[in-house]
């Protein structure tokens, strides 16, 4: 088991008052809070933190674990002296309900057992098993015609002996077709299981839609890019445009313009209703990289009567 | 694993689906009185007249559990945590819209 320097998780002094504790607190807490903070892992951050302030904020934990010494270093290998914690008394109470559990063996080995003895005096339904949150991402195709998905998760269970223990676990999702970007599936059970009469917690899984190279997802809209010919722009045409679900015919009304948009009605992401498909026209210039390109360039020029600037002024 | 696992279906949390205040509660492990007291707030909209009636949207679920873990861990109170809320909303929201015109 590995020390735990709690006044360097803090970032405050050995000496900081408990109102500094509680400023970096609120402070750290903000920064790293999940629902909030786009870092990377915060939640390990703010699990880290929250078990340090728990320490500190409490005179009483935190006096005893002053009293380990300042000879230890954050990661060094730990075991607590015995007797570490003879002469304090901890009233207890200090703890947030089941949260403790999430808490490092150093703190466990501290201060589990005063945990225990603190809990079992309590009603027995808080014993609510954790709840937990994963990420799946998934392919536009499968939001389009939904899809089974393997994942695999990190559960801890408790042994025979009472001993907590991860173990992995697979599971196959249903993803429903037509789900979006940011939408939750609760698999209600599928958490961690429950302590006693408790029941287990449930399972959430985050969609996330994996960018595609050509389309562009917003909500249940699509949005493509279509690259048109000036002369089919101009004059009108049925060109080939793909779609999720298949190739169409699109129609390109005569006198379309660069950033036109097309829309096509229920061919986004299923629901109901179902989103929309944008098609934005981009006009693409044939290059001018042999002689005949270069002439009937040329001749554009000398026939065409066309300012591009017109509506600049110049 | 050579056996072979059954598909789990969950339930997708969309506007489509609705919960009601009982099975919103327990959803969250919380008190039916502190789902009344978002919706009091603000935070939730439930469909339907009286408090038997009511339907929460599939959103609402996710809405209630980021309100309570931001009571609970950075003591905002409810005022604040709609605040919050919203404003995450719109970042999300303008971040999408950022996404569409960051690849045009």
């Amino acid at each position: 088991m590995e020390y735990k320097d709690y006044y360097k998780i803090m970032g405050v002094k050995k000496e900081a008052t408990q109102d500094e504790i509680k400023r970096a607190y609120r402070k750290l807490a903000r920064k790293y809070h999940p629902d909030v903070s786009k870092e990377e892992n915060t939640e390990e951050k703010f699990k880290q933190v929250g078990e340090a302030y728990e320490v500190l904020k409490d005179p009483e934990k935190r006096a005893a674990y002053n009293q380990l010494g300042a000879n230890w270093k954050a990661g060094q290998e730990f075991k607590p002296p015995p007797d570490w914690d003879a002469g304090f008394e901890f009233s207890g109470g200090g703890f947030t309900g089941g949260d403790a559990s999430a808490y490092s063996d150093f703190f466990e080995s501290l201060f589990g057992q005063d945990f225990s003895q603190a809990q079992s005096s309590q009603a027995p339904f808080h014993a609510h098993g954790e709840d937990h949150h994963a990420k799946i991402s998934i392919d536009l195709d499968d939001a389009y015609n939904g899809a089974a998905r393997t994942i695999t998760l990190q559960t801890p269970k408790l042994d025979a002996k009472g001993h907590m223990t991860t173990h992995e676990r697979t599971l196959n999702v249903r993803i429903p077709k037509g789900v979006k970007s940011g939408q939750r599936i609760r698999l209600a059970g599928q958490g961690s299981p429950g302590f006693g009469k408790g029941d287990a917690g449930d399972l959430y899984l985050q969609i996330e839609i994996k960018p595609h190279p050509f389309y562009r997802v917003e909500g249940q809209d699509i949005y493509l890019d279509l690259p048109v010919a000036p002369w089919e722009a101009a004059l009108g045409a049925k060109v080939k445009a793909p779609t999720p679900v298949g190739v169409v015919d699109l129609k390109i009304p005569a006198g379309s313009v660069s950033g036109h948009k097309l829309r096509l009605k229920g061919r986004g992401i299923p629901g109901k209703p179902p989103g929309d498909l944008y098609v934005i026209l981009h006009i693409a210039l044939p290059p001018a990289d042999d002689e005949q390109a270069k002439a009937l360039y040329h001749q554009m020029e000398q026939a065409l009567a066309f300012n591009p600037r017109a509506g600049l002024g110049v | 694993m050579s056996i072979k696992k059954e598909i789990l279906t969950g339930l997708l949390l969309d506007e489509e689906t609705t919960l009601s205040l009982g099975e919103l509660s327990r959803a969250c492990t919380v008190h039916a009185e502190w789902i009344i007291e978002l919706v009091d707030e603000g935070i939730l909209e439930p469909a339907g007249e009286d408090v038997t009636h009511w339907r929460f949207s599939g959103p609402s679920l996710q809405r209630a559990r980021t309100a309570m873990r931001l009571q609970q861990d950075l003591e905002i109170n409810l005022a604040g945590a709609a605040l919050v809320l919203d404003l995450l909303e719109e970042i999300e929201t303008l971040r999408t819209r950022l996404q569409v015109l960051d690849q045009e």
